[in-house]
């Protein structure tokens, strides 16, 4: 990622936010991409992965007592977008609620790898600190998604067939 | 309240550009993206909704304008160009954005492509390129690969692709370039800088349908920024798309020939001059 997010705590905040909030829109947008296609079970899986999101993203805010992100140059992480925000090609209308929580803990597991490269690269100590933190965070959150994952059905082996399906060119 | 002491608005968001209807499209399908780009671009450039106007034709990609705040207009397919070219020239204070498919621009609508970089509108047009018609069912398009074997074209079709990029450039657009939906971020600088540059701008922004081209999916790992700024000069940036692997991203030429703005605009009509005109 970016050197910009390590030169200051509050360049380290804005990153870290930015990164939730994003991630908390990816959710919502697929939430709604799957109410639009039935597949209620997962819109409610993804809307209430987006509101944790939006709740860290909340939390950060009042920690650092910003109401507004401040002005920050733009942010460029590694990849296209930041690492806990789902790839916007990685849902099927079929999916189900297992497949959702698998993705959230890649995003999980994305963070940890990302704050604890952060922690290597910074020299400013403060924004090293907050980074472990973070890193220590976000492993409880891939314990916690492992667990939920635990308690959800697996999926069918013929998850994605569909019996009429939209595709008829292969 | 004393208007001088009125609190300055804080600069609008991307929310701020998408409407209350939630798109249709497959989830998966590139174009949600390209919806975020456009909107985080208006963001970026903080227009007013309202002075933004979002015109398409037909096709899955050509939704668009219904998902955004601004004025819309959900045309006739492929001839979206021809009625953003209109509403340019007659509203100039408007910033037309026009949006599209590979279907809608280049088959049916091909010819208005052609004459719209000519004519070089001050306009923006973004295609979502996913080299094939995904409403009508995953016809190959005029940017589908030869060799695509499916069942509407067994074999392949056999036929050469065309190149948006290159035609652009020969018929005189001002700007283009290469996006990537997977990549909002970057589609949305690239959108906000066409915006920005006078005359037509075209971008086209390589949108994967993943219901009839799953296999688009892999673009992810194929695309790359371009190795070189942009350039002014037509010829050197022709070489350049011609020969580049048609997975290079970003601003690939910036001209500078001056928008066509249209004839001097008459004073304004009145409603009773109007039906003089039309009177038998
Ligand atoms: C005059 C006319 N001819 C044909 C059609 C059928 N039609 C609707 S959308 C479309 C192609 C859409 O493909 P594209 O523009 O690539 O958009 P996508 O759906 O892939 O985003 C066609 C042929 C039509 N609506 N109107
Ligand atoms: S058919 Fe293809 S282009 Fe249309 S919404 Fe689905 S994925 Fe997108």
């Amino acid at each position: 990622m970016t050197a910009d997010a390590a030169s200051s705590l509050d360049a380290f905040f804005a990153a870290a936010i930015a990164m939730e909030e994003e991630a908390a829109q990816r959710y919502e947008e697929f939430a709604d991409a799957m109410d639009t296609h039935n597949n209620a079970e997962v819109a409610s899986m993804f809307r209430r992965l987006a509101a944790v999101e939006a709740r860290h993203a909340d939390e950060l805010m009042a920690q650092r007592g910003w109401t507004a992100l401040p002005l920050m140059p733009r942010i460029e992480f590694e990849g296209c977008e930041g690492p806990e925000t789902t790839p916007a090609d990685a849902v099927h209308y079929l999916m189900t609620p297992w497949h959702a929580l698998s993705l959230a803990l890649a995003n999980e597991e994305r963070a940890v790898r990302f704050f604890e490269q952060l922690a290597r690269s910074t020299t400013d100590e403060t924004v090293r600190r907050a980074a472990l933190e973070f890193k220590a965070e976000e492993e409880e959150h891939v314990v916690l998604v492992r667990e939920w994952m635990g308690r959800v059905e697996k999926p069918p082996v013929d998850w994605a067939v569909d019996p009429d399906p939209p595709r008829y060119t292969d | 309240m004393d208007l001088a002491e009125a609190p300055a608005r804080a600069p609008r968001t991307a929310a701020a550009y998408k409407s209350s209807y939630k798109p249709i499209w497959c989830p998966g399908c590139g174009d949600f993206s390209v919806l975020s780009a456009i909107t985080k671009a208006l963001a970026k450039l903080d227009l007013t909704p309202e002075n933004v106007a979002v015109v398409s034709g037909i096709g899955c990609s050509s939704r668009i304008p219904a998902y955004t705040s601004c004025y819309g207009f959900h045309g006739v397919h492929g001839r979206a160009l021809a009625a953003a070219t209109g509403l340019k020239v007659a509203r100039p204070d408007l910033t037309v954005l026009v949006t599209g498919g590979d279907g809608d621009g280049y088959s049916i609508g091909g010819n208005h492509f052609l004459h719209a970089c000519r004519r070089n509108v001050d306009l923006t047009y973004v295609v979502m390129d996913n080299h094939v018609y995904g409403m009508t069912k995953g016809q190959p398009s005029p940017t589908t690969e030869p060799d695509w074997d499916s069942k509407l074209s067994p074999g392949g079709t056999g036929v050469r692709a065309f190149h948006p990029l290159v035609i652009a450039l020969a018929s005189g657009a001002n700007f283009v370039a290469r996006a990537f939906s997977g990549d909002p971020n970057g589609t949305a600088e690239v959108i906000a800088q066409a915006i920005v540059h006078p005359g037509f701008s075209f971008v086209e922004v390589l949108s994967p349908c993943v219901t009839f081209r799953p296999e688009q999916r892999d673009w992810k790992d194929a695309v790359h920024p371009a190795p070189v700024e942009a350039t002014d000069d037509p010829a050197r940036a022709a070489r350049r798309i011609m020969t580049d692997d048609g997975f290079n991203l970003g601003v690939l030429y910036k001209g500078n020939r001056a928008p066509y703005k249209g004839y001097p605009a008459p004073a304004r009509a009145g409603v009773a001059d109007l039906e003089k005109e039309f009177e038998l």
